[in-house]
């Protein structure tokens, strides 16, 4: 056991020990800076040519959220199509059909929005073609339009008073061109040397040990593993997702991906204090997002690794932890560590069966989501984060006697609007969609639909509950991980989860940039003595219980009724 | 007009009826509608009233027992009632205060001059002061009290302002200038004036400040609305939580009264803060007007907060606006003793502080009145403003005289004799030095002069160091030269100064400081200051001032007390703590509160739950009473505070942010916890 826990500490380490040289050069890249990746400069110029682009324009956070949702209305358009369409383009070896309207639109939308959720399974319900040039040009494009959306935050948490916020287009293609791509190539080589599928051909046969005849599918599958990590997306070329051989060989590409995962989010908080200049302010963010991704690690590894009271008490010995569900090649821990980076950020890509957790775990992946802040997805995380950082600030500021500022901008009355509609978002979908399914499911089990609401649910129950608040808090997060249990590719799943989406990813980005644009329009105010600082522990303090108390007194009912019913039933 | 009592007391027995009486009032849902929050107490509140309505008369036994689902809903009123009773209390103190303050005026009976034809007659008439009406004109002779705030239009007249500011020695207002303002309830000690009303009874800055206290035409301001939106969505997630709870409960099978829907929906609402932000921005305007500070908006006391520069004027405010002799240096070719002995005979009746202070020395030197000496049959000149000096006449045809320089050396230089260069050297030294030379003429011929120093009021270094650690800088304003007023500066602490200062000095000074993103308070009373004033973000007029200074400013200090900025910067952080700490306390509170409530709605159909009754409540119904008894009373315990108002320490920011949150933060978590339970313990002897 040990052996694994040291495992998951020199995983976490080499994260950090390459996030801080990473987050200087993020910093550089967008200030502009001079960076040894400034060969790529004519790669750049000739994409902007060809777009008929100039990166110098500046841009108001309005012009760069119509640039944002221009290019995602159309990026989607084109998905929807194309997965439709699918058996009729090329490469489509394995001859899979085409996608039906509500799943396309559901499988779309989800990459569309860096969540990636996927209602089908990648080995038959998608084609090379798709898998290439949709899913993971998405993961790509997805991950960096919300990395230009935190730069226009940071941009106007940097300036003093201005009206325009630099360029989207120079924001968007420098994250892509400098280190999305760049990073994307070096995991997918690595990947490839340990095993994982770069082949064009369709499905392999091979015969088993026991001698029976079974097809193997592959495909071209580490390029896309690697920007799904990178790029925290977590949409796998399998259906089994990285708990596949195939996506995961050994315990080197584990450490990999799990590193892949999470370093960006976390260069880009050090790359806030580069960028800023503010280093302290950076470290005070950083440390609040370890603590508190360690709030979720610690129960979750204790209950795995206590095993199941139910196996216990059958007399069964525990010794062997709590094994269901879990990658067993790497063990319970590395497994049960994968299932909290991956729900704190938003990957949502698994290694294990999250229908099989301890209810607890089930707890602690639930609360991740539902903070969806703690180093969170790329770009979206400190995005999430800046709006408990609006709210802090109103009510610290207001402590020490002064109407708020933050970064030498006041808080005011609009700003306010905008962070309560965001804060007040998250908890609204996810409740609201699983009270309508509980109420459908409750009152309308046998209703005349294809598939059946009493079909629904594998597990009945406090466990079946929380079956569906996964689903949708997945989907709100922009997570994408499933829990399993729940049967999502039918149409009120793919519709309702796919409407969630949408909503969860450009309002929760468009709130943040709104309240940054306003903000740095306004009259700078120089920091005296009795303004009150943001870079401090105690700062760091108050925003994670803003944070905490905001999801925990949101979700806490909610939780109660799944997971802690099931939890302190099976005491 | 006496001097106005402080009620310290919060609930005296007068206004607590009143505010009884409005708490009811207020419960008009047209009124209640602006505070989102209470409103959506009042909504529970009708739904439990038709809830328990529905089991009296139709016997619906699923919502729990009769006096349960009733003593619900009497609760839940109560809270209401709590919450606009600490209003209505904010307002009644607030309207007490300015009330009496009023009352004051209104029983002075004013000698009102009416005009007959095309000239004036003093056709006097005896009025009350609250028949005047702006632009009507009296007469005030000395000893009368002024009845009302106006301009004095013809002659001049020494005042007693002791009644507002304390001082004791008269000043001059004349008509013309500066210094034609004249306060209601001062006394006229000589000459006479005329008076022209300024502002009708009714509608002076009081009377303004009345209203905007009585909620009429009081406008939220822009951190209160900003605070108001927060709590609104507070309340909406809460909304959210409990309707989507029913579906939840319903997938469960547990099924939840209507009762427990709204308990658990006004305990989660931030109804402590709801209830009590209205009465906590009143009450800053309240501790404005205790501080005999008249603001025009709620707005400027909090804005208040936010200063980072302070302008203060010299004298009244860093030194004491007497000075004191510290020197005598007699002109060369005068004898020392002989030229003391003149001063002291100079100033022997002289009663202001200057003329004290020159005999107090004189007699530290052991120099006495020459033998002979009689005060009665000497010849006293007292100062005026026209001759800048001040003597006596000898029976012997000796003329002393003592003043400013220059007037001093104009009646030498008339009489024909020179100004001796070693005095102009003195008189140069002093003033570097930062003191006064007061010049001293025998027989118009110039024989030494007298040094005075300003003194530096006791404490106002400690005061400066306190705004300093608050963030402010503090810039004195003199029209002493540079070298004076550099001297005084460093002495006293203050970060920096303007000397030989006019008013356009001031306003530039603001500017270049807003220009920076700063907001600047500064005091002024003269016409000259008043775009000064409307240019500062917080500009305090002094009540002597003229009319023009106090409509351009947004407070009007009734003690011309020029350190009442410090007060006010001090009212305002605690108008903005206060909503702060309260905000935190609230939302604080509601940890404890699912944890009473959340187990008591499951708990049948989920005994595993139990294990989240942490407190060890009794049973369901009285957790959830508990829950809402320890939501109702806490605002009427809070109402001192919020009155009051949570004490500012310059402490630092960030210290300071510490000890609110582990008061208010920390607090806030654990004492509702200890409050529940207790509750719930008494009830439990009912249940």
């Amino acid at each position: 056991m040990n052996t694994e826990i040291i495992g998951i500490v020199v995983t976490y380490c080499i994260t950090i020990l390459l996030a801080i040289p990473l987050g200087r050069y993020i910093a550089k890249v967008f200030a502009g800076e001079k960076v040894w990746t400034d060969f790529l400069k004519p790669f750049e110029r000739l994409i902007y040519r060809l777009s008929g682009i100039d990166p110098t324009e500046e841009m108001s956070w309005k012009g760069h959220m119509k640039a944002m949702l221009t290019i995602s209305s159309l990026w989607l358009i084109y998905a929807f199509f194309a997965l439709i369409f699918q058996d009729k383009l090329p490469l489509n070896p394995d001859h899979n059909p085409g996608q039906t309207p509500d799943l396309a639109f559901n499988t779309a939308i989800s990459f569309l929005v860096n969540c990636n959720v996927q209602d089908y399974s990648g080995e038959s319900g998608v084609t090379y073609f798709t898998q290439l040039f949709v899913l993971m040009f998405l993961h790509f494009v997805s991950a960096a339009s919300a990395i230009a959306a935190m730069m226009v935050v940071y941009k106007g948490m940097k300036e003093k008073s201005v009206t325009t916020l630099g360029n989207f287009w120079n924001y968007f293609v420098k994250s892509i061109t400098r280190f999305l791509l760049p990073g994307a190539i070096l995991v997918a080589v690595i990947l490839v040397f340990n095993g994982t599928p770069a082949s064009y051909k369709g499905k392999d046969t091979i015969i088993t040990m026991q001698g029976d005849t079974t097809q193997v599918s592959r495909g071209p599958a580490a390029a896309m593993i690697a920007i799904k990590h990178l790029g925290t997306n977590g949409g796998g070329w399998f259906g089994a997702n990285s708990a596949h051989p195939f996506e995961c060989p050994n315990y080197l590409t584990y450490m990999l991906e799990m590193i892949a995962q999470v370093v960006i989010p976390i260069a880009l908080i050090f790359a806030l204090g580069f960028y800023i200049k503010n280093k302290k302010f950076a470290y005070v963010i950083f440390a609040v997002m370890t603590i508190g991704m360690f709030m979720f690690l610690i129960p979750t590894l204790q209950a795995e690794i206590k095993g199941n009271p139910a196996i216990s008490h059958m007399g069964i010995s525990p010794s062997n932890t709590a094994m269901e569900g879990k990658e067993v090649r790497f063990g319970v821990p590395a497994t049960a560590y994968w299932s909290t980076v991956t729900t704190i950020i938003s990957t949502g890509s698994a290694n294990g069966a999250h229908d099989s957790y301890m209810p607890m775990t089930t707890a602690m992946q639930l609360m991740a989501m539902m903070v969806n802040c703690f180093y969170g997805g790329c770009g979206a995380g400190f995005l999430n984060y800046y709006i408990f950082i609006i709210i802090a600030v109103f009510i610290s500021g207001l402590m020490v006697g002064r109407t708020p500022e933050f970064m030498g901008h006041k808080v005011e009355a609009k700003e306010m609007k905008i962070a309560s509609i965001a804060a007040l978002l998250h908890p609204f979908l996810i409740l609201s969609f699983t009270a309508l399914a509980s109420y459908i499911l409750v009152y309308h089990p046998d209703i005349h639909w294809a598939f059946q609401p009493k079909n629904w649910l594998g597990n009945p129950g406090y466990h079946g509950f929380s079956e569906m608040l996964y689903q949708n808090t997945s989907v709100a997060a922009n997570n994408g991980s499933a829990m399993g249990g729940l049967t999502a590719n039918n149409v009120f799943w793919n519709v309702t989860t796919g409407i969630i989406l949408l909503f969860s990813r450009f309002i929760p980005i468009i709130g943040p940039v709104a309240i940054a644009g306003i903000m740095a329009q306004k009259k700078f105010i120089p920091e005296s003595a009795g303004t009150l600082k943001t870079d401090t522990g105690t700062f760091g303090l108050m925003t994670w219980a803003v944070i905490i108390i905001i999801a925990a007194l949101a979700f806490f009912p909610a939780l109660a009724l799944g997971p802690l019913a099931e939890f302190f039933s099976m005491k | 007009m006496a001097k106005r009592q402080k009620n310290t007391s919060l609930f005296q027995k007068e206004l607590v009826n009143g505010a009884l009486k409005q708490s009811f009032v207020k419960l008009d849902p047209r009124i209640l509608w602006h505070n989102p929050v209470m409103f959506t107490v009042e909504i529970g509140t009708l739904v439990m009233t038709i809830v328990t309505a529905n089991i009296l008369i139709n016997h619906d036994k699923t919502q729990g027992s009769f006096l349960y689902n009733l003593v619900i809903t009497l609760i839940l009123f109560l809270t209401v009632l709590f919450a606009n009773f600490a209003e209505a209390l904010a307002e009644a103190r607030g309207k007490a205060q300015a009330d009496s303050l009023r009352k004051t005026r209104e029983e002075t009976p004013a000698k009102k001059v009416t005009p007959l034809g095309e000239m004036y007659v003093d056709e006097i008439t005896i009025v009350n002061s609250s028949t005047l009406q702006k632009g009507d004109v009296f007469l005030c002779e000395a000893g009368d009290i002024i009845p009302i705030d106006g301009e004095i239009i013809e002659g001049l007249a020494s005042i007693d302002e002791s009644a507002i500011t304390g001082e004791s020695a008269p000043v001059i207002r004349e008509s013309g200038g500066d210094k034609s303002s004249v306060t209601g309830g001062t006394k006229v000690l000589s000459d006479k004036i005329k008076v022209r009303v300024t502002a009708s009874s009714g509608e002076s800055f009081l009377d303004k400040m009345i209203a905007l206290v009585e909620g009429a035409s009081r406008q939220k301001t822009p951190n209160e609305i900003a605070l108001t939106i927060l709590l609104a969505g507070f309340t909406l997630v809460f909304i959210i939580v409990c309707v989507t709870l029913k579906p939840f409960g319903d997938y469960a099978q547990t099924p939840i009264t209507i009762a427990a829907f709204v308990s658990l929906f006004v305990c989660l609402i931030p109804t402590t803060i709801g209830g009590l932000l209205s009465a906590i921005g009143i009450a800053g305007m309240d501790r404005a007007l205790r501080a005999n500070v008249i603001t025009k908006s709620g707005k400027a006391v909090e804005t208040a907060g936010d200063i980072d520069t302070l302008l203060l004027d010299k004298t009244g405010t860093i030194t004491i606006g007497n000075r004191k002799a510290t020197n005598f240096y007699p002109a060369p070719g005068i004898e020392e003793s002989l030229f003391i002995q003149n001063c002291l005979i100079a100033s022997f009746a002289d009663e202001t502080p200057e003329g004290k202070s020159i005999v107090a020395l004189a007699k530290e030197k052991n120099v006495t009145v020459p033998s002979g000496f009689d005060i009665k049959k000497v010849t006293l000149i007292n100062f005026t403003a026209e001759t800048r000096s001040s003597g006596i006449n000898l029976p012997d045809g000796k003329q002393i005289r003592k003043g400013a320089v220059d007037a001093i050396k104009r009646i030498a230089i008339d009489a024909g004799n020179t100004f001796p260069d070693e005095t102009g050297e003195k008189v140069k030294h002093i003033s570097s030095n930062g003191g006064t030379p007061l010049v001293v003429s025998e027989n118009k011929k110039v024989i030494g002069v007298i040094e005075l120093q300003d003194i530096i009021k006791p404490g106002i270094k400690e005061r400066f160091e306190r705004l300093r650690k608050m963030g402010i800088k503090t810039v004195m304003v003199t029209g002493d030269n540079p070298l004076t007023a550099k001297y005084i500066a460093e002495k006293a602490g203050v970060d920096d100064f303007i000397a030989e200062a006019k008013p356009e000095d001031k306003m530039a000074y603001i500017r270049a400081e807003q220009a920076q993103g700063k907001l600047v308070a500064m005091m002024g009373d003269g016409t000259n200051d008043a775009p000064a004033l409307a240019q500062a973000d917080v500009g305090v007029a002094m009540n002597s001032g003229t009319q023009a200074a106090k409509e351009a400013g947004n407070m009007v200090d009734l003690d011309n007390d020029p350190t009442k900025l410090i007060e006010i910067v001090e009212i305002g952080k605690q108008l903005l703590m206060t909503r702060g700490t309260l905000t935190t306390f609230s939302i604080a509170n509601d940890v404890a509160k699912y944890f009473a409530i959340v187990p008591a709605l499951f708990i049948v159909t989920i005994p595993s739950l139990r294990a989240l009754n942490i407190m060890g409540l009794n049973s369901p119904e009285s957790a959830i009473l508990a829950a809402v008894i320890f939501n109702a009373i806490i605002i009427p315990l809070l109402i001192p505070l919020a009155l009051r108002g949570v004490e500012y320490k310059p402490i630092g920011a960030s210290a300071l942010l510490r000890r609110n949150l582990l008061i208010y933060g920390l607090g806030g978590i654990i004492i509702p916890f200890i409050g529940i339970k207790l509750i719930d313990m008494a009830l439990a002897l009912f249940m």
